[in-house]
């Protein structure tokens, strides 16, 4: 299949790019900083409770709370680094080989244009999750062998975190068969931000029990569903008494998306990808 | 127009159709029309030189046979194909005007990636890739990364791709505009092979020389359609110049001579050198039977052969005026 050439393609254009790399180096720099600071609230946390007297209770327990936390936080890290990697990587997947002029000698080539709107998909899919799997892979075993713990749902929470990405990267390619790749960067990460401060109105909502501020929430996640994935993705790698611990807060939820929203992120996926195809089939080159 | 193709090969199965037909191709972006009208028809085997002043149209009519670009309205038939068949598209090699690559490939990665976008095998490619690397001077090359070619061999290793497929047409959009006295030689060596091996070529180019060395036949177009269309000999041989060496002529017989042609200038008396204008060759033969009917000698009759720049620029001067 043709769209398999271009995925190959596009996965090894995507790591000749500087962009890519100064995320990649970001993310080891990230990697780094993370296990040290897991070792170093393990170690204030053994210091912390050999002052404590022996009969606070439930010490365990709380060490839970706190190492989860810092799951979050590190997963919370990989799903943002992924999503500014997807952004950057796609913005200019199909305005930017119009402009160069690489599109010219492909186009004619004996393959359908939605083949090579496809490939390109698959060869960023691609790259992203890898990229994703390691991550997620590096915190969680800087949480096991640093911190000795393990969270649960893990690989459900990698799906998700891939699942926003791959929102973003429909997002991203059908901007790009519409617009410039600077115009279409700018829409994006206007919506990408639009969607973080939609999620964290609807915490702000949940806290107030104020309607009008989940709905806004709710209307953003409709619009673009990354957040609201994110959260989902934050809420089941969470044991309950964490999530109960911290509350509605701006990096978790305590009222998960439901199955129903899942299930429209993928088609939210499926159709601006369709749609970019469609979009794509159309311009004049 | 049925100027026979070069038929050259037998298993060719559709043989018999164009290898290029146009109907009313129009593009129009917006208010500005691109392309107004394009129709023509390129024979296969033959080298087709497609021309025109910037901005008449020339590369959107490319665009649009390439499927870079959808028509306005019209059709096109390649390889007896209508635009888009993906048989027809294996089977067409196609260089940009600008050949952009993934330059971080070496240039052996960029023509295999090219080789499966034709959809050859891997066995095709492996023996392929070396042969158009050789036929286009890169073989030295072929691993070094294109972002390190010259201008000259990025233009040749588009080439070398549009080839790659051995295609039965083949599009070359101003194949030589990078390279230097050496290279344009050389890719009209090619050119002519290609002629000699079937393939039909059709060539984009502003230089004239070039198209005129190289093609059987030329369209001319001027405000998004064809103003001129025909076999090269026949554009070049129309409307000649013609210089006559004769004995003394006297004003009566000038003025006779006039009739027939249109004196341009008449220079000495003795031996008179009269360089006339005339519309085809036949014209020049009655000129010279009159002179001789009436007692002249003619010592020498030279027609100037027209070039193509000639011809080019009396069409395009002339707004598009139908030369055939």
């Amino acid at each position: 299949m043709k769209a398999l050439v271009i995925a190959r393609l596009t996965f090894h254009e995507a790591l000749q790019r500087k962009l890519i790399w100064g995320v990649l180096a970001l993310s080891l720099v990230f990697v780094a900083l993370y296990a040290f600071g897991f070792h170093m609230l393990v170690r204030e946390w053994n210091e912390m409770q050999a002052r404590r007297p022996d009969d606070a209770g439930g010490p365990m327990m709380t060490y839970e709370i706190f190492a989860s936390s810092m799951v979050m936080l590190g997963l919370y890290t990989v799903n943002f680094l992924a999503g500014i990697m997807t952004i950057f990587a796609a913005v200019g997947a199909i305005a930017s080989e119009i402009d160069s002029g690489t599109l010219h000698a492909i186009i004619p080539k004996p393959l359908a244009r939605w083949e090579l709107v496809l490939g390109k998909y698959l060869g960023y899919a691609g790259m992203l999750v890898v990229y994703i799997a390691v991550m997620v892979g590096s915190v969680v075993v800087t949480a096991r062998l640093i911190g000795s713990y393990t969270p649960p749902n893990i690989v459900q929470g990698m799906l998700l975190i891939v699942l926003v990405a791959m929102i973003l990267l429909s997002l991203t390619m059908l901007g790009s068969t519409l617009f410039s790749t600077i115009a279409n960067g700018v829409i994006v990460f206007m919506l990408y931000g639009m969607a973080m401060t939609g999620g964290l109105v609807e915490q702000i909502g949940t806290v107030l029990s104020n309607q009008t501020l989940i709905n806004i929430g709710v209307a953003t996640s409709i619009l673009l569903p990354s957040d609201s994935m994110w959260r989902l993705a934050s809420y089941v790698v969470q044991p309950q008494i964490a999530i109960s611990f911290t509350g509605p807060n701006p990096l978790g939820t305590t009222v998960p998306p439901s199955a129903t929203a899942v299930q429209y992120s993928i088609a939210y996926c499926l159709v601006l990808l369709l749609a970019a195809m469609l979009v794509f089939r159309r311009r004049d080159l | 127009m049925t100027e026979t193709a070069t038929h050259t090969e037998t298993e060719r199965p559709a043989a018999t159709a164009p290898a290029v037909e146009t109907f009313g191709l129009r593009k129009v972006y917006g208010e500005r029309v691109a392309v107004e009208d394009l129709t023509l028809r390129v024979e296969e085997g033959e080298v087709f030189g497609f021309l025109g002043p910037n901005g008449a149209g020339k590369t959107t009519s490319v665009k649009m046979l390439m499927g870079l670009v959808r028509p306005t309205s019209g059709t096109a038939r390649l390889l007896g194909r209508p635009l888009g068949d993906r048989a027809a598209r294996a089977k067409i090699g196609f260089l940009p005007e600008m050949f952009r690559f993934h330059d971080w490939l070496t240039g052996e990665e960029l023509l295999d990636i090219h080789g499966q976008l034709y959809g050859m095998s891997r066995a095709q490619r492996q023996r392929r890739i070396p042969e158009v690397l050789e036929l286009v001077g890169l073989s030295h090359a072929a691993r070094q990364r294109v972002r390190t070619y010259s201008k000259g061999m990025q233009q040749r290793i588009g080439l070398a791709q549009a080839l790659l497929n051995e295609p039965r047409l083949v599009f070359l959009d101003e194949p030589t505009s990078a390279l230097d006295p050496i290279g344009r030689r050389d890719v009209r060596d090619i050119i002519l092979r290609l002629r000699a091996a079937g393939m039909t070529v059709f060539l984009n180019s502003h230089l004239l020389s070039e198209v005129e060395s190289v093609s059987d036949r030329v369209a001319i177009i001027n405000h998004g359609r064809v103003a001129a269309i025909g076999p090269m000999a026949d554009l070049l041989r129309r409307d000649l110049t013609v210089e006559l060496r004769l004995s003394a002529v006297d004003p009566e017989l000038l003025d006779d001579l006039g009739r027939l042609v249109h004196i341009e200038h008449v220079d000495g008396r003795e031996r008179p050198t009269v360089v006339a204008r005339v519309p085809d060759e036949e014209t020049i033969a009655r000129a010279v039977d009159l002179l001789v009917g009436r007692g002249v000698r003619v010592y020498g009759v030279t027609p100037e052969r027209r070039t193509l720049e000639q011809v080019f620029l009396d069409v395009v001067e002339k707004e598009g005026g139908e030369v055939r």
